[in-house]
């Protein structure tokens, strides 16, 4: 069976998904305060290697990547309610696309498996 | 903490900090502008060790295999040894002519000992004697001189030489070209939005004439705005343009550009932009464009960021 990634449709479907999900992302009242004053760009390069990382693709952060990443953000009061509000945008994306959703679980799976490292939780799992 | 080595001396680096920081602390003079890793004036080059990744963004690939890097987003991890680029990436220039295109901006027309091969639209740096700043190129490719735009700022060391003391026949050295905004033809029906603001006008007006040079067909929307009509300049020469192109609309405008953009409904998304001029707006534009449609990849943008004071630490 073809790995999740490729299911998705690879580097591709990321590139589709990554202008529909940032447009949510800088709409959302609950969280676009954390990505409104960054070049964005930058933050769309980061919005890509999530996406990917979620996606089940190439990726290679460890888990101390993702706290340092998200150490500033967690300072500005971060929490499991903006991480929440990240894996809707991200289903409600893939809707749009037309991803089923046995996928999208995955996909959630996924974006929720870091979701300690991003709030910077407990120890690092795989630093 | 690495340790770098420059000039045959040894400069320690705290934790943090920047190349260029390291050496201005232990009192080395450092040419730089934005330290924002957008200009290059703060170009270096390493001979021993490699540079990080980071300090490499925007560099040409030849240029990064020859170990060339910016010090004002450099924080080694390891010890380098590093020099000053050299004569290989500057050119000599002389200006060729001064003329007030309003009372506050001034075209400058530079003619260069060596050839400077550029895209219309991109930018090089202005080198004095411990002075360097940007400056966005208005010419196209085949025209003899090189052209700027450049706005006269109330105390400004390098505008204030252009427009006060700077004549014909001097010298200055330039260095580029840089930067991704300009024209490049995937689809001549593609329609442009071009916006800018005061000076931001003159990446847009070498883009808007390349275009055209290379056939673009597809509306061309150039939108040039400012806070008063003497921000306003070449306003003939675009009114003849347009009249002379009937896909090119020129809307000269006094009120604020993403208002006077975005006031009409449009469908952005098969639109490409080109954003030039102050940071603020450069910014507005983006995302606004963004968020009406626009895809990232289509938007190409060069904000004119002044020159940085130093961190209030090294004063
Ligand atoms: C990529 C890029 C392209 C650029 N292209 C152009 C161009 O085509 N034409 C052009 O005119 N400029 C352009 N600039 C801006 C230019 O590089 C200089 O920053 C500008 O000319 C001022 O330099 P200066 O030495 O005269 O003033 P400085 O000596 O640097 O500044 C003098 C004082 O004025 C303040 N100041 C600086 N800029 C501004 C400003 N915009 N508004 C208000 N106060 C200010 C400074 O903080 C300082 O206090 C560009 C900048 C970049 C990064
Ligand atoms: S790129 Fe380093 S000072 Fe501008």
């Amino acid at each position: 069976m073809p790995s999740l990634y490729e299911r998705l449709g690879g580097a591709p479907a990321v590139d589709a998904a990554v202008d529909i999900f940032y447009r949510k992302v800088l709409q959302d009242e609950r969280i676009s305060r954390f990505f409104d004053d960054v070049d964005m760009e930058r933050q769309a390069a980061k919005q890509k290697a999530f996406l990917t990382m979620v996606f089940g693709g190439p990726a290679n952060y460890s888990g101390l990547d993702m706290r340092k990443g998200h150490a500033h953000l967690v300072s500005r009061g971060l929490d499991d309610s903006h991480v929440d509000a990240v894996v809707e945008l991200l289903g409600q994306t893939l809707q749009e696309l037309g991803v089923p959703q046995a996928d999208i679980e995955e996909v959630a799976k996924l974006a929720n498996s870091v979701r300690d490292d991003v709030l910077s939780r407990g120890s690092s799992a795989h630093a | 903490m690495p340790e770098i080595r420059y000039n045959g001396r040894a400069f320690g680096i705290h934790a943090g900090e920047t190349v260029l920081e390291a050496l201005e602390r232990q009192g080395e003079a450092v040419a730089h502008s934005c330290r924002a890793g957008l200009c290059q004036s703060c170009l270096m080059r390493c001979s021993t060790g490699m540079p990080p990744a980071e300090a490499q963004k925007g560099l040409k690939d030849n240029q990064k295999a020859q170990g060339y890097f910016l010090s004002c987003v450099a924080r080694p991890e390891q010890d380098l040894e590093i020099g000053l680029p050299g004569d290989a990436l500057r050119v000599e220039a002389a200006i060729a002519e001064l003329a007030r295109l309003s009372e506050t901006v001034m075209r400058v027309r530079l003619t260069t000992a060596a050839a400077l091969p550029y895209r219309a639209g991109q930018y090089v740096t202005f080198l004095r004697p411990g002075l360097s700043r940007s400056y966005s190129i208005a010419s196209l490719p085949e025209e003899r001189a090189l052209e700027f735009h450049v706005r006269r700022i109330e105390g400004g060391q390098m505008s204030g030489w252009l427009h006060g003391q700077a004549a014909v026949g001097d010298t200055l050295t330039i260095q580029g070209p840089l930067g991704d905004c300009f024209y490049t033809q995937r689809d001549a029906a593609q329609p442009l939005l071009l916006a800018g603001a005061g000076t931001g006008l003159a990446p847009l007006y070498g883009i808007v004439r390349d275009a055209l040079r290379q056939g673009h067909t597809g509306p061309i929307l150039l939108y040039h705005g400012a806070r008063n009509a003497q921000g306003l300049y070449l306003v003939d020469e675009l009114r003849s343009l347009a009249a002379s192109h009937p896909q090119v609309a020129y809307h000269p405008t006094l009120t604020p550009l993403d208002e006077a953009i975005l006031g009409g409904k449009r469908d952005w998304k098969p639109w490409r932009g080109y954003f030039c001029g102050d940071p603020a707006l450069v910014n507005v534009l983006k995302k606004k464009l963004f968020l009406a449609g626009m895809p990232m990849r289509e938007i190409f943008a060069d904000a004119f960021l002044p020159a940085a004071a130093k961190p209030a630490a090294l004063l």
